[in-house]
Parts: C-alpha cells; sequence; structure tokens
C-alpha cells in the first residue's frame, strides 16, 4: 500500500501562549507533532506493517520541521518530504495549504492519506476534507478504529460522541481522533535508523506552483488573550452550608440556574 | 450594501438543532440589511423545520429532500447545486460534526476561504471580521475574508439567536437533485451520548477527573447532571484511567466547550484540561486539594470530597427545583 500522513509541527500542549508584536511568541517555545497526527504516523505504520508497503510522512513548514518528520521516521515511517515554504508564503491558509498538497499529489499513487482530524493551534480541520475533494477520493473524519479488506475499508468514527460505522473504499482520506491508537515512543534503535532514512526537501517551485497560486484567501488581523480570569471565591464552612451557599449564589449571582 | 447570505441548516433526530438559529442570527450580521436564505438538506418532508427557520430570521428557504442524505459527501452534492443557483456573497453554518465535515468539502470545490468555529461575528467597517479560539482557547485571533466568498462556521452556543417570531413570513421551496455514487455508506449508528444532549451544545457540564477514582465514580455526576439539565465530561485523567469513553474528554485534545455553568469535580487542572473549559461562563470546582489549579480558574469553589459534596448539591438543586 501506498500510506501518506500529513504531519504538523505544533507548539507542545504545555505551553503558555504569548504575544509578542502581535505575533505568538515561538522563541523558547517546544514544539512537538500534532497529537492528532500522531495517532495518523502509528496508525499508518499498523497499516503497512499488516499489508505491506511503505508510510510516507509529508508536512509543509520550515526547516525546523525536520525534527517532527525524524520523530514520525524513527516511530517507524520509511519516507518523509518537506515542503519548504519559508521563502515563498509567509501567512498561508488552509487554501494555500491544501493547493500545496494536491499539486504534491498530483502524479502519485495513493491507497490511504492520513492526518489528524484537528491540528491544536489553529484547529480549523479543513485540510483532510479539502484535499480529499481536490484529489476526488471519499473521506472519513474523526476515525476511532479502520480495517482495510481489499478494496474495502470498514470504519468507526466518533460523532459527536456516538460511534457512526461506516464503509467505504480505497484511494481514501481519512482523519484520526483520539481512542484510535495508542502511539508508539520512538525506540533508541529507531533513532538511529531514521537519521539514515530518506527525507526530501521540495519547494512549491518543484511542484510548478509559484507564489501567487498559493496566495490565500483570509488572513489574520489580530492576535490576543482572552482576559485574565480572576480566582473566584473558595466556599467555607460545613459542607452542607457550602452546598446551600453554592446554589444560591449559582442562582442570585452567577443566576445560571 | 447588502449581501445575499445562505445560511445551512442543521438536522438532528427529526428536529432543528438550536445552531441553525445561532448561524441565522450571525447571517444577518454578515448580510448587512440583505437576503438571508437557509438551505436544509434531509431525508422526508422539511417543509415544516423550513419554516421553524423563517421564524427564526430566514427570509426564505430551499429544501432538498432525498432518502440518501446521511453523510456528509450526500448532503455535498444537495447543497452545492443550490449555491450555484443562488450564488451568494456568504454562507454560514454551524462548527459541528457535520459542519465540519461538510464545509471544507464546499470551500475546496467552491476553491473559497473558509473560517472555522468562530465565536463572534461583527462588521467593521464594511468588513466582516470573525473571531475565533486558537490554540484552543489559550488565545483569540481575528480573521476576515480576503478574497471572495464570506464563507464562515460557528460554535454552538456563542452566538445568540434571534428571538422566535411566528408571524414571520417566507418562501420554503422544495428543490429537486440528483445524488449519485455515493462512495461511503453507514452502516450503524451506536448511540452513546447520554440523552442526546451534545457537549459542544451543552448548557451545562459537569466533569469528572481522576478523582472520580472508577467508572461507577460517575453517577453521582451523572445524577447531577440530569437533575440540571446537563451532560457529563471527563478529564483526559479520567479517559486515560479508563473510567469513561474518550468521547467525553474535554481539553487541548478533545472538545472545547462553552457552557453556562461548568462544574469540574476532581479535577486538577491541568493547562491543556483548563484551554478546552475555561472560557465557560461560570466554573466551580471541587476538589479534596486546596492547591489544585483547578481553582484559580474558578468563579466558586469548594474544598472537599466529591463524593460527600455531589449528592448534597444534587439534593440541593432537586429542593430548588421544587421550591420554584
Amino acid at each position: 500500500m501506498n500510506i501518506y500522513v500529513l504531519l504538523k509541527r505544533t507548539f507542545d500542549t504545555e505551553e503558555k501562549i504569548s504575544i509578542n508584536s502581535g505575533r505568538i511568541e515561538e522563541d523558547g517555545a517546544e514544539f512537538i507533532i500534532n497529537p492528532y497526527d500522531e495517532y495518523a504516523v502509528e496508525e499508518a505504520i499498523n497499516l503497512r506493517d499488516e499489508h505491506g508497503g511503505e508510510v510516507t510522512v509529508v508536512t509543509i513548514g520550515e526547516e525546523e520541521s525536520e525534527k517532527q518528520l525524524r520523530t514520525a521516521l524513527a516511530m517507524g515511517a520509511d519516507k518523509a518530504v518537506l515542503i519548504n515554504t519559508e521563502d515563498d508564503l509567509e501567512d498561508g491558509d488552509q487554501f494555500s495549504t491544501v493547493k500545496i498538497l494536491e499539486a504534491f499529489f498530483a502524479d502519485r499513487e495513493i491507497d490511504i492519506i492520513l492526518g489528524g482530524n484537528v491540528a491544536i493551534d489553529e484547529a480549523s480541520g479543513q485540510v483532510g476534507p479539502r484535499l480529499a475533494e481536490r484529489l476526488d477520493i471519499p473521506c472519513v473524519t474523526t476515525i476511532t478504529s479502520i480495517s482495510v479488506d481489499g478494496e474495502t475499508v470498514n470504519i468507526e468514527r466518533d460523532v459527536e460522541g456516538d460511534v457512526e460505522k461506516v464503509e467505504t473504499s480505497l484511494p481514501l482520506l481519512v482523519t484520526c481522533q483520539q481512542g484510535l491508537n495508542e502511539p508508539r515512543y520512538p525506540s533508541l534503535p529507531g533513532i538511529m535508523k531514521a537519521k539514515k532514512k530518506p527525507l526530501e526537501e521540495l519547494e512549491i517551485d518543484d511542484l510548478d506552483l509559484d507564489e501567487d497560486d498559493v496566495e490565500p484567501k483570509t488572513k489574520t488581523t489580530e492576535i490576543f488573550l482572552p482576559p485574565e480570569k480572576q480566582a473566584g471565591k473558595v466556599l467555607e464552612g460545613e459542607t452542607e452550608d457550602q452546598v446551600k451557599e453554592l446554589v444560591s449564589l449559582l442562582k442570585t449571582e452567577a443566576k445560571v440556574l | 450594501m447588502g449581501k445575499k447570505v445562505l445560511v445551512i441548516g442543521e438536522i438532528r433526530e427529526g428536529s432543528l438543532r438550536n445552531v441553525t438559529f445561532e448561524a441565522i442570527a450571525a447571517a444577518r450580521t454578515v448580510s448587512d440589511g440583505g437576503e438571508v436564505v437557509g438551505v436544509l438538506s434531509g431525508a422526508g418532508d422539511l417543509n415544516e423545520m423550513g419554516e421553524e427557520m423563517v421564524y427564526y430570521g430566514a427570509d426564505r428557504v430551499v429544501t432538498v429532500s432525498h432518502d440518501n442524505l446521511k453523510t456528509s459527501e450526500g448532503h455535498a452534492q444537495a447543497i452545492y447545486p443550490v449555491i450555484e443557483e443562488e450564488s451568494p456573497e456568504g454562507i454560514i453554518m454551524g462548527h459541528t460534526s457535520q459542519g465540519k465535515d461538510l464545509t471544507p468539502k464546499l470551500a475546496s470545490k467552491l476553491e473559497s476561504g473558509l473560517i472555522s468555529d468562530a465565536t463572534e461575528v461583527a462588521a467593521e467597517d464594511g468588513t466582516i471580521v470573525f473571531t475565533r479560539p486558537i490554540y484552543s482557547g489559550k488565545a483569540f485571533e481575528k480573521k476576515e475574508i480576503t478574497d471572495g466568498l464570506v464563507f464562515a462556521t460557528i460554535r454552538p452556543n456563542n452566538i445568540p439567536s434571534l428571538e422566535k417570531n411566528e408571524a414571520l413570513e417566507g418562501e420554503v421551496t422544495a428543490k429537486d437533485v440528483d445524488i449519485k455514487d455515493i462512495r461511503t455508506i453507514i452502516k450503524d449508528i451506536i448511540r452513546k451520548s447520554s440523552d442526546g444532549v451534545d457537549l459542544s451544545e451543552a448548557k451545562v457540564i459537569v466533569a469528572g477527573g481522576r478523582g472520580v477514582k472508577s467508572e461507577e465514580g460517575f453517577e453521582p455526576l451523572e445524577e447531577l447532571a440530569q437533575v440540571l439539565g446537563g451532560t457529563v465530561g471527563a478529564s483526559r485523567g479520567a479517559c486515560d484511567a479508563g473510567y469513561c469513553d474518550y468521547s467525553l474528554q474535554i481539553g487541548q485534545t478533545g472538545k472545547v466547550v462553552t457552557p453556562d455553568l461548568y462544574i469540574a469535580c476532581g479535577i486538577s487542572g491541568a493547562i491543556q484540561h483548563l484551554a478546552g473549559m475555561s472560557n465557560s461562563k461560570v466554573i466551580v470546582a471541587i476538589n479534596k486539594d486546596p492547591e489544585a489549579n483547578i481553582f484559580n480558574v474558578a468563579d466558586y469553589g469548594i474544598v472537599g470530597d466529591l463524593f460527600d459534596v455531589v449528592p448534597k448539591l444534587v439534593e440541593e438543586v432537586k429542593q430548588l427545583k421544587v421550591n420554584a
């Protein structure tokens, strides 16, 4: 099988967010593979181990993204591709991203593309379904289990807490939800091997695109932090009295009961 | 200059979801005095639900009824011809499971921009500005469409809907559309969400963490949620420990929620959890540890054992309802 994973480098979930000159401060922050994309890497490796073939992880970003690609290779992916947009694209949006990915996949044999259902930074969740539409392949989002039998694919997906059982066929794009698997940690031999695995670097020029083709359709005009939440009232006294006071406060002060 | 704006309505178990009415209100802002047209796709007779969209502020509604409308693939095929025919300048839908699935497909086909998960819509000097959370609510951004269609999804429970007015009149027209070559088929749906209240739309959430200690430990929380007309959520800790299903998880991985009332029981308040719930309107924390981080974002805190406090709270709320 030709298995592809779409991967994004994101802030570590532990990070506090601060703003410097209107942009999110990145200096000193730890970066990770977007957690939902990690499920995609794990599932891709499992599918390859079961059905054979090759796992290629693809990211769009800057030089720094190599680290997250190497981590995916150390987990067990076979090849990596970094589409470096540092010189060509300042503030791309999902339209730009999908334009680039569409060009990348144009002349490739695809059986399955896996991605996270959302990135924890921008959280648009658009790239997967958008790309599937451009490639004219079926798309199933927020999957929690997948089994491939020949061309037929059976999937369970999380739909706002309910489980939907879906049947579809290859080629296919899926986006991964928590509960799909438990991503492995890279092993030491895995990390050693990853250093020698192929990592190809492309620019949009190599995909016959120029800056105008990937011009975004949206722009961010302001980034701000939510007002700092004031620590509230910790109630005192016997439990019974605290509970009575709480219900009364919720009714009269907070007006939510 | 008024714009024509489409609102894609959403049906869940035979009735319109609230976010549909919120989307109409948002579309009114985007349209700036122009026409707001509802679109509804689904199986069976949609006329009555079409009229309900009119009562909430749509000028008219186009319905597409077809037996094969279960997946977003089908809905996309039903709605796309309506978009082509109406050629609107804006489209608004709820940021729900269906909205998240359907709108990127449509935007991709239309080669348009799409702003997802907006919590605020405003017209500023003739430009429509959307505010949306990023980094799971650790920060916010203001975003606008720079080229073409103003296409956005709105987060449920954030933009107030207009008052229902049954005196409002508008045409509801049915349109026939061919649905074919469906490549994804739903074989079965297993209902797990308790009493049909979805986390993203719930007004009240009672959430449990590691302090709940077991699957059975969620029972008092469920009871409290029930008397408050809400639903149960969980922290990652509770999910990882196997006390509950991952679909209940609230946090940076998991659901981001903004209910009117969030009651955190036995949740310490890791930064990832706070990202998922700290924009709730009112937060109550119940925890044994007075140093727990959750107290830093709580409006009201009770230091105590949740198994002692929660049942008493259930009784007190019941009492309140009886007296009311």
